[in-house]
C-alpha cells in the first residue's frame, strides 16, 4: 500500500496550486504525450508566455495580436475591457492563443498549477491542431508569415505617421476599419502573402519614385493631343476591364483603383484588408474552434487524472473550471446571452464520440457513415479539419443532441407583435431547426451582402454598391450613411448604395452620398 | 520541451499610446457634451463633485450593420419548455412576453466612461482664460526683484565685489612690477644703515644710487596705483520678473428688493461659476464677496450667496466697500485684482454719476478687469439683446466701457445664457485687445 501511494505520488505531475517553469514544462511534456499519441493531434510547435492581468488586458485592446499598430479604437476597447474588469463584470480569459508558427499561448500568472495546465491542453493543442489543420486556415490565412507582417505593418504605419502626421493616417485608418467587414475576399482565396524582401522592393521602389518625382515634366506641352485623348481611351477601357466587377472585397477594390489615394494610403487599406482576411476563418469557425480546443483539454485532462497523473483536487478545480466554461443557460434566463460557443462544439464532439463508440438506432438513421464506427479519433479529426461552424452542425447536429438542448426556431417579423414559434425538437423540426441553426451561423447569411457592381470611370466616376436584402433585412440607417460616407472619403467621388430584393430583384431603396450631409 | 517565454517583467501599458489617442479623439466630444450638461444643467450641481457620465458618441465605429427591425429572422434558441410548432409568444416591450429577445450584439458603442469632477471641469475651462493673465505673467510683469547676475565695470559703490576687484588689482601690479613694500624697505633699510654708518665716497656713491632707486620706486609706487579704476568691478543685478500669481477676486450683488428671487438665482449661478473657475486657475486666489443695498458690507460665502436682505439700491457703497477693501488688504502691486458685478441695473437716481467717479478714478486703475452682468427679464431680452437702450446703471457703465477696454459688460435673461456670456466675457483676448493695457 505504501509502495503504492509512493509510486502514484511520484508519477503525478504537480500537486498544491503553485507553479513554476519546471512544473509548467512537466505537465506540457505529458499533456503533448497524451495529445499526440492518445488523439493524434498535429500541432505547430508551442511559444508558452507567461503575462500579468495588464499585459491580458493589452492584449485584448490590439484584437489578441502581439504586435499591432497604433489606433485610437484600440484604446477604447481597451478602456471598454478595463471598466468591465474593474467593475467585476467580466473576468478574464486565462489564455489567449495566437493563429501563428509557432503558435504563441499567453498564459495568466495568477492561474494555479491546476488552471495552467488546462489552458496548456486547451490552446497549446487544442486551438493549436484546429489552427494547423482547418482546411480555412490552412487556405486562407498563411501562420508562418503573420507576426512578420504584423511587424511591418506596425513600423509601416508609425512611419506613416512621421511623415504624413498622426491625423492623415487616422483618417485613413478610420475608414478602413469602416469597411473591415466588406475587406474579405469570400469566394476566391487571397493572394498569399509576399515575403519580407518582395515587400521592401515595393516600398523601394515606391521610395524611388517619390525621390526622382519632378514637377518640371508636367509642364512640357503635350504634342499630341488626339493620339493622347485615344490612349487615355483606350486605357480607361483596359481598367475597367481590369475591375474585375462584381467585386465583393470593396477595400481591395478600392486599394486598387481609387483615383484619389496616395501610395501609402493603399498600403495602409492593404494592410487593414489583410488582417480583416487573417481573422475571416476564426469568424466562421468560433463554434468548431472552441469545441475543438474544450473537447481536446477535457479529454486529455480525464485521460492524465485516469492515469494517476493529475491528483482529486486539481481535478475537481479543473472540472469546476471547465463547467463555467462550458454552462449554458436557457434562454429565458437571465443570464442568457446567446448560444455559448463552447458549450454548442463540445456537446456536438461528445455526441460525435457517442454516436462513433455507442449509436443508437436514430443515429444509424442519421449518420449511417460514422454510428458505430468506433474510431471517434479519426471522425473528429475528419470534421475538425474539413469543415466550418455552418457544414459542421448542418452535417453533424443529432436529434439527440437537439432534444438535450431542447432547441426550437422563433420566427421573428418585424412589425408584429409576436414571435411565431416555428418548428421544434420533434420528429418533424429535426431537420428545420438544424438548418435554421446552421444557416446562423454562416456568414453569408448572417453578415450584410454588398457588393461593387459598376463604376464609370470616363463618366461621373460614382462608385456603384449593391445590397442584397435578403429576407427584407435593410440595412440600420445611421451607420449605413456613416459607412457610406467613409466609403467616399476613400473612393473620392459619389459612392452609391443600391438594395435590391435578393429574391425578387426589386429595388428596394437607393442612398448616394451626395445626399449625406458630410 | 516547448518554448517558455516570461513576459511579466515587460514594460507595462502597452496600450498606453492608443489609450491616449482615444482620449484626445474623444475630447472634441467630450468637451461638447460637458457645454450641453453645462447649458441645460444647474451649474451649482458641479461642485458637488458628482461624476458625470460621457458617452462615446463620437467615438463610434461605423459599419454596415443590419437594422433590427426591418424583415424576417429566425432564432434558433436552447431551453424550450412549453412551445410547440405555431405558439405565438408576445415581444418583449409590448407586455409581458415570455420570450427574451435573442441577442448577440455587443453593447460596446453605449458604454459610458467615467470622468472624474476634476477631468470634467479641466475639459470645461479648457480654452477660458482670466483675461490677460498670460500678459501678465510673461510680459508686463508689475513686480521685479533684483537678482545677481555676474560682474559689471561699473555700478554704485556699494557694490564694490571687493574679492574680485582685488584680483585684478594684484595681477594688474604683478603685470606692470608696482614695487612691493618688502622692495622699498630694503632700500630705505640700506639708506639708513649707509646714512648711519661711516661716510666715504664709496657709501656716498651708494647712497646717491640708492636714493635714485628710491625716487624711481617711489614714483613707480606713484604712477602704478594699488587700486586703479580699472580694477573695480561691481555685483550686476538684473531685475528678474516676479509672477504676480496672486489673484483677488471681488464678486459684487445687488440684494436689495429689486431683484427678485430669479435675478438672484442668475446672479448666483454666475458667481458660482466664477468662483469655480477662479479656484481652479489659480493656485493663490482670494475671492472678496460684497453684497449691498444701500448700504454695503464684505460678507463670507455663505452668506453673500444664501442670506437675505431687503433695502434700497446704491452702487456706489459697493465699490466704495470695494476701493476700502483693495486700499487696506490687497495692493495692486502685489496682487491682479478682478472685479464682476451682478445687479438687475437699478440704482438710486443720483448714485449713477458717483459711480462713474469711483470706477474711473479709483477702481479702474487698480483692476486687471470688470465685468459688469446684468440681469435682465426674459421679455426684455430681445428688446435689449442688442441694443445701447438700457436700466440707468447700463448707461453709466457704458460711459466707463468706453474709456477702459478691460471693462466689460453684458446681459443675462436665462439660466441658459450663463455659459456663453461667461465664455465671452473671459475667453482669450484676441492679440488686438491685449494693447489695451
Amino acid at each position: 500500500m505504501a509502495a503504492l501511494l509512493s509510486k502514484s505520488g511520484a508519477d503525478l505531475l504537480f500537486s498544491g496550486s503553485d507553479w513554476d517553469f519546471a512544473t509548467l514544462a512537466r505537465a506540457h511534456d505529458a499533456i503533448e504525450q497524451v495529445a499526440r499519441e492518445d488523439l493524434r493531434l498535429d500541432v505547430y510547435p508551442s511559444q508558452l508566455e507567461i503575462i500579468t492581468s495588464e499585459q491580458m488586458l493589452d492584449a485584448y485592446a490590439s484584437i489578441g495580436l502581439p504586435l499591432m499598430y497604433r489606433h485610437w479604437s484600440f484604446g477604447k476597447h481597451f478602456l471598454y475591457q478595463e471598466l468591465l474588469y474593474r467593475k467585476g463584470g467580466r473576468g478574464l480569459a486565462y489564455e489567449l492563443v495566437i493563429n501563428s508558427d509557432p503558435c504563441i499561448v499567453y498564459l495568466m500568472e495568477e492561474n494555479t498549477m491546476a488552471l495552467q495546465a488546462l489552458v496548456t491542453a486547451h490552446a497549446a493543442f487544442g486551438h493549436n491542431h484546429f489552427f494547423k489543420n482547418n482546411h480555412l486556415f490552412r487556405q486562407w490565412t498563411d501562420a508562418g508569415a503573420i507576426l512578420s507582417y504584423m511587424d511591418f505593418a506596425k513600423r509601416y504605419i508609425a512611419d506613416c505617421e512621421e511623415r504624413h502626421g498622426t491625423d492623415a493616417v487616422e483618417a485613413v485608418l478610420d475608414s478602413a476599419h469602416a469597411l473591415m467587414d466588406q475587406g474579405v475576399f469570400r469566394y476566391r482565396h487571397p493572394p498569399k502573402l509576399s515575403s519580407e524582401r518582395q515587400r521592401e522592393g515595393i516600398r523601394e521602389r515606391l521610395d524611388y519614385e517619390a525621390r526622382i518625382y519632378d514637377d518640371l515634366w508636367r509642364t512640357l506641352p503635350s504634342a499630341k493631343a488626339s493620339e493622347q485623348l485615344d490612349e487615355t481611351e483606350e486605357k480607361a477601357a483596359d481598367r475597367k476591364r481590369a475591375l474585375n466587377l462584381p467585386q465583393e472585397n470593396i477595400l481591395y477594390f478600392l486599394e486598387k483603383n481609387s483615383l484619389v489615394l496616395e501610395p501609402w494610403q493603399r498600403e495602409v487599406l492593404r494592410i487593414v484588408r489583410i488582417i480583416a482576411q487573417y481573422f475571416y476563418p476564426q469568424r466562421q469557425t468560433q463554434v468548431m474552434n472552441e469545441g475543438c480546443a474544450t473537447f481536446v483539454h477535457y479529454t486529455i485532462m480525464n485521460t492524465l487524472f485516469d492515469r494517476h497523473r493529475i491528483n482529486e483536487s486539481a481535478m475537481l478545480e479543473i472540472l469546476h473550471n471547465h463547467s463555467n466554461v462550458v454552462f449554458q443557460p436557457a434562454f429565458d434566463d437571465p443570464r442568457y446571452s446567446g448560444i455559448n460557443p463552447y458549450t454548442l462544439g463540445f456537446d456536438m464532439m461528445q455526441d460525435i464520440k457517442r454516436i462513433a463508440t455507442a449509436p443508437t438506432a436514430e443515429d444509424r438513421d442519421w449518420f449511417p457513415d460514422i454510428a458505430g464506427n468506433g474510431d471517434w479519433r479519426a471522425t473528429l479529426l475528419d470534421a475538425w479539419a474539413n469543415h466550418r461552424d455552418e457544414s459542421f452542425i448542418r452535417q453533424y447536429l443529432s436529434p439527440a443532441l437537439m432534444r438535450k438542448w431542447r432547441f426550437f426556431v422563433l420566427n421573428d417579423t418585424a412589425g408584429e407583435a409576436h414571435y411565431e414559434v416555428g418548428p421544434i425538437h420533434n420528429e418533424r423540426g429535426y431537420e428545420k431547426v438544424r438548418t435554421a441553426l446552421a444557416n446562423s451561423y454562416d456568414i453569408g447569411e448572417t453578415r450584410p451582402n454588398i457588393q461593387v457592381t459598376d463604376v464609370d470611370l470616363l463618366g461621373d466616376r460614382r462608385l456603384r454598391l449593391q445590397h442584397k436584402v435578403k429576407d427584407g433585412i435593410l440595412l440600420d440607417e445611421k451607420s449605413r450613411d456613416a459607412t457610406l460616407r467613409h466609403i467616399c472619403k476613400l473612393w473620392g467621388y459619389e459612392v452609391s448604395l443600391a438594395g435590391i430584393d435578393m429574391q425578387t430583384g426589386a429595388s428596394i431603396y437607393e442612398r448616394s452620398s451626395a445626399e449625406i450631409v458630410q | 520541451m516547448p518554448i517558455f517565454i516570461d513576459r511579466r517583467l515587460n514594460p507595462k501599458d502597452k496600450s498606453l499610446g492608443n489609450r491616449q489617442r482615444f482620449l484626445r479623439r474623444a475630447r472634441g466630444e467630450l468637451k461638447r457634451s460637458i457645454r450641453e450638461h453645462f447649458r441645460a444643467g444647474k451649474i451649482a450641481d458641479i461642485d458637488s463633485g458628482q461624476n458625470v457620465s460621457v458617452p462615446a458618441g463620437g467615438t463610434d465605429e461605423p459599419r454596415f450593420e443590419e437594422a433590427g427591425d426591418s424583415g424576417r429572422r429566425q432564432h434558433v434558441l436552447p431551453g424550450n419548455r412549453e412551445f410547440v410548432t405555431g405558439d405565438r409568444v408576445l415581444k418583449p416591450g409590448q407586455g409581458d412576453g415570455a420570450g427574451s429577445k435573442p441577442s448577440r450584439e455587443d453593447s460596446e458603442d453605449d458604454f459610458r466612461f467615467m470622468l472624474s469632477r476634476e477631468e470634467v471641469l479641466e475639459l470645461f475651462f479648457e480654452d477660458l482664460e482670466l483675461p490677460d493673465m498670460v500678459k501678465l505673467n510673461l510680459k508686463e510683469v508689475l513686480a521685479f526683484r533684483p537678482r545677481r547676475a555676474g560682474f559689471a565695470a561699473t555700478g554704485a559703490p556699494t557694490n564694490i565685489n571687493v574679492g574680485r576687484t582685488m584680483r585684478n588689482s594684484l595681477g594688474r601690479r604683478l603685470a606692470l612690477k608696482r614695487p612691493k613694500n618688502s622692495e622699498l624697505e630694503a632700500v630705505r633699510q640700506e639708506l639708513e644703515e649707509l646714512e648711519a654708518g661711516c661716510q666715504n665716497d664709496a657709501a656716498s656713491a651708494r647712497i646717491a644710487l640708492l636714493l635714485a632707486e628710491l625716487e624711481l620706486l617711489e614714483r613707480r609706487r606713484r604712477v602704478i596705483a594699488y587700486v586703479d579704476p580699472v580694477d573695480i568691478r561691481f555685483n550686476r543685478f538684473e531685475a528678474q520678473p516676479v509672477l504676480n500669481a496672486n489673484a483677488v477676486m471681488f464678486c459684487l450683488m445687488d440684494v436689495s428688493g429689486s431683484m427678485g428671487e430669479r435675478e438672484k438665482d442668475l446672479a448666483k449661478r454666475f458667481f458660482v461659476l466664477l468662483h469655480l473657475f477662479l479656484k481652479r486657475r489659480y493656485d493663490r486666489t482670494e475671492i472678496v464677496f460684497i453684497r449691498h443695498t444701500h448700504e454695503a458690507q464684505e460678507v463670507d460665502e455663505e452668506t453673500f450667496f444664501y442670506s437675505t436682505q431687503s433695502g434700497g439700491t446704491v452702487v456706489s457703497t459697493a465699490l466704495e466697500e470695494m476701493r476700502n477693501v483693495i486700499d487696506a488688504r490687497y495692493p495692486p502691486s502685489d496682487w491682479n485684482i478682478y472685479a464682476a458685478q451682478a445687479s438687475d441695473g437699478d440704482n438710486f437716481v443720483s448714485d449713477s454719476q458717483h459711480c462713474i467717479t469711483l470706477l474711473e478714478e479709483t477702481i479702474m486703475p487698480r483692476c486687471q478687469y470688470f465685468a459688469y452682468v446684468e440681469i435682465i427679464d426674459e421679455r426684455e431680452s430681445h428688446i435689449f439683446g442688442a441694443t445701447p437702450n438700457g436700466t440707468a446703471l447700463w448707461h453709466a457703465y457704458s460711459a466707463v466701457k468706453d474709456n477702459w477696454p478691460n471693462f466689460q459688460m453684458t446681459r443675462i435673461a436665462k439660466a441658459a445664457d450663463i455659459y456663453p456670456v461667461f465664455r465671452q466675457l473671459f475667453t482669450r483676448q484676441p492679440a488686438a485687445g491685449r494693447k489695451g493695457r
